[in-house]
């Protein structure tokens, strides 16, 4: 199990980083919710990983850490939270400026994009 | 209890929400804001009143014994920038209040927010609280960040919303890294766990207090991490600007906080001085070349804010307490001057006509001895030149560190840079004029608030003495969190010194 949930972790961490580092504001979207996936995931392991064991204290003679799963629930909200705000302001720029380009009317590059777009 | 600890948070987490409520309807906002501000600035100097004879106060939520419930702590170091939180946000507001809060819709309940989050962070003293206050702190920048709208600010805002998350994400890591060691995140019980921990788990402390350093130079935008900073900050709106002063001044505030208290006996002890110091350095020497280069009054401000950051991240990372304690009053009187100063541009760029505040040849201003006189004495605060505060802060910084000479020649040369920078560009907006009579009248009530940052600068350069006992102390006490770790991990009403923590979880068996 600690190989699956490493590799899993490896995969998103390297999906996101991809993604973020696209010149267009939906593919930088989608990548820091890779990043977000594999860093709650993360947290989660940070905790130690054990089946069959609820994290409830005294319910049973072992346990999982409580604590990483509520990190994990504040960290979900607040990722959740700003990617709806970043998706609103990418569609918002994307209105203003004519592009979904990251640097939309700054560069020669982007100007192009937008041209052709 | 004494709740006082809590009151810098919980004041204007509440008067945000009255805010909200009151959508729409400005006069009440207008008065629920200053009723606010003015009840932080008292709070604020009730924490400089408590703390002045040493020693941290604890406030455990919920009455939880510290290991397991979050601690808001008040020592000196915190009193110090909820007091600069305090005058800070008075001078936004009191801006604002002539005409920039009609702009938008939610300006008040944002600043509100704002505030709640830079003293949340300024209190804290739980590690996964910081990251929550980080994010208040944030989600408001991005509301302000958009106030008044316009394509630049749009664009500004998805750098820097992105730039953030992705710093929030390490910061996670870097958390989740240190739990896996610690098994807690109250920061002084985490500094006594790190120091106790074996051999075979120093890669994780190590790996944990790097990734941790990232996040904190992003926020604190030393080099070379920078580059969002001078476009972001130049493109918000003024009030906005100069409460943003103080959001980098959190990433330097957390650096100075958590390495010494947390890391302080791990084996990642030196990390934040090898690593910040030449980060640092590099941010001072790219914010003086930026200066010279900037084509507007806002943009040359907003490097000059990222130069003061840097100068104090310099300072904190010497670790020396003299050069800490200087470099906390540099932060006062530079933060208070880069307020000002954004303040001030707004003020000229709405008297220029079409050129704003671009540094090229436009018709004369209205008064324009009284801002000219405004500039040049916010020039000589920033820049670092006597008699004012920011020469003090400066002098006692290298005084503090005899034997760093890169940091000798950096800072000075930077200064002269920065001198030779706002000359330029205060000669060229009063004095390169086109031959026309000023085409508008000054409302003279928009320098309220920049005079009012100047009579800070002018206090604190008057009481020096006493401040800058007050802040060597605030040092000495940080770098040396000897005694507010004992105060911390005492604090709550059962507070067990030994025992009292959850046994340990079955799954921690399989430590690596």
């Amino acid at each position: 199990m600690e190989l699956l949930i490493a590799s899993a972790i490896g995969l998103l961490t390297a999906a996101g980083v991809y993604l973020v580092l696209r010149a267009r504001t939906f593919p930088v979207v989608l990548g820091l919710t890779f990043l977000s996936y594999a860093v709650n995931l993360f947290i989660f392991a940070s905790g130690g990983l054990r089946t069959g064991a609820p994290p409830v204290v005294g319910a049973q003679a072992t346990y999982a850490d409580p604590l990483p799963q509520a990190l994990v629930l504040t960290a979900i909200v607040i990722g959740f939270g700003m990617t709806a705000y970043l998706i609103v302001l990418a569609m918002q720029a994307r209105a203003a400026t004519g592009s979904d380009h990251v640097d939309a009317g700054t560069t020669p590059q982007a100007r192009q994009a937008a041209e052709e777009a | 209890m004494n709740h006082l600890p809590a009151l810098p948070f919980l004041l204007p987490a509440l008067s945000a929400c009255l805010l909200v409520l009151l959508w729409g309807r400005l006069r009440a906002q207008r008065a629920v804001a200053v009723v606010s501000v003015a009840a932080l600035l008292a709070v604020a100097s009730a924490c400089l009143l408590h703390t002045s004879d040493g020693g941290a106060r604890v406030y455990a939520m919920g009455a939880w014994p510290a290991r397991l419930g979050i601690v808001f702590v008040l020592d000196r170091l915190s009193a110090l920038m909820v007091a600069l939180t305090a005058a800070v946000a008075a001078a936004s507001l009191l801006y604002a209040l002539r005409g920039w809060d009609t702009r938008g819709a939610h300006f008040h309940p944002l600043l509100q927010f704002q505030i709640m989050g830079l003293n949340g962070a300024f209190l804290t003293g739980d590690l996964f609280n910081l990251f929550v206050c980080f994010e208040l702190m944030l989600i408001a920048s991005y509301g302000l960040l958009q106030h008044g709208r316009g394509a630049p600010r749009l664009r500004a805002s998805v750098h820097y919303v992105v730039l953030n998350l992705i710093g929030s994400t390490l910061f996670l890591v870097a958390v989740s890294l240190l739990y896996r060691v610690g098994g807690t995140l109250n920061m002084a019980d985490l500094g006594v766990m790190l120091a106790q921990a074996p051999r075979a788990q120093w890669p994780w402390i190590q790996a944990g207090a790097g990734v941790l350093l990232v996040v904190f130079l992003l926020k604190a935008a030393a080099a070379p991490l920078y580059l969002w900073l001078p476009g972001t900050y130049g493109a918000a709106a003024a009030p906005v600007a100069a409460i943003f002063t103080l959001l980098t001044k959190v990433g330097v505030y957390a650096v100075l906080r958590v390495y010494p208290l947390v890391f302080g006996a791990s084996p990642a002890a030196d990390l934040a001085t090898t690593v910040a110091l030449p980060a640092a350095l590099g941010a001072v020497a790219a914010a003086a070349l930026g200066a010279l280069s900037a084509p507007s009054l806002g943009t040359l401000t907003a490097w000059l804010a990222l130069g003061s950051t840097a100068t104090w991240l310099a300072a904190v990372a010497t670790g020396a307490a003299g050069a800490v304690g200087g470099g906390l009053y540099y932060l006062l009187a530079s933060s208070l001057a880069t307020a000002g100063l954004f303040l001030l541009t707004d003020t000229i760029a709405r008297h220029r006509g079409a050129a704003a505040d671009r540094l090229e040849r436009a018709p004369p201003m209205p008064a324009a001895r009284l801002m000219g006189a405004a500039f040049f004495v916010l020039a000589v605060a920033l820049s670092g030149m006597p008699p004012l505060a920011g020469f003090l802060g400066k002098f006692m910084i290298l005084q503090g560190a005899p034997g760093a000479p890169w940091l000798w020649g950096v800072i000075l040369g930077a200064s002269l840079l920065n001198i030779v920078a706002l000359a330029k560009a205060g000669s060229r907006l009063f004095w390169n004029l086109e031959p026309a009579p000023p085409a508008t009248t000054l409302d003279r009530r928009l320098l309220a608030a920049p005079a009012v940052l100047l009579g800070l600068i002018t206090a604190l350069t008057a009481v020096a003495n006493p401040v800058v006992g007050f802040t060597r102390q605030a040092a000495a006490e940080a770098l040396d969190p000897g005694g507010t770790r004992w105060e911390v991990l005492g604090a709550g009403p059962s507070a067990p010194r030994t025992g009292g923590r959850l046994p340990a979880p079955g799954g921690r068996e399989a430590a690596p």
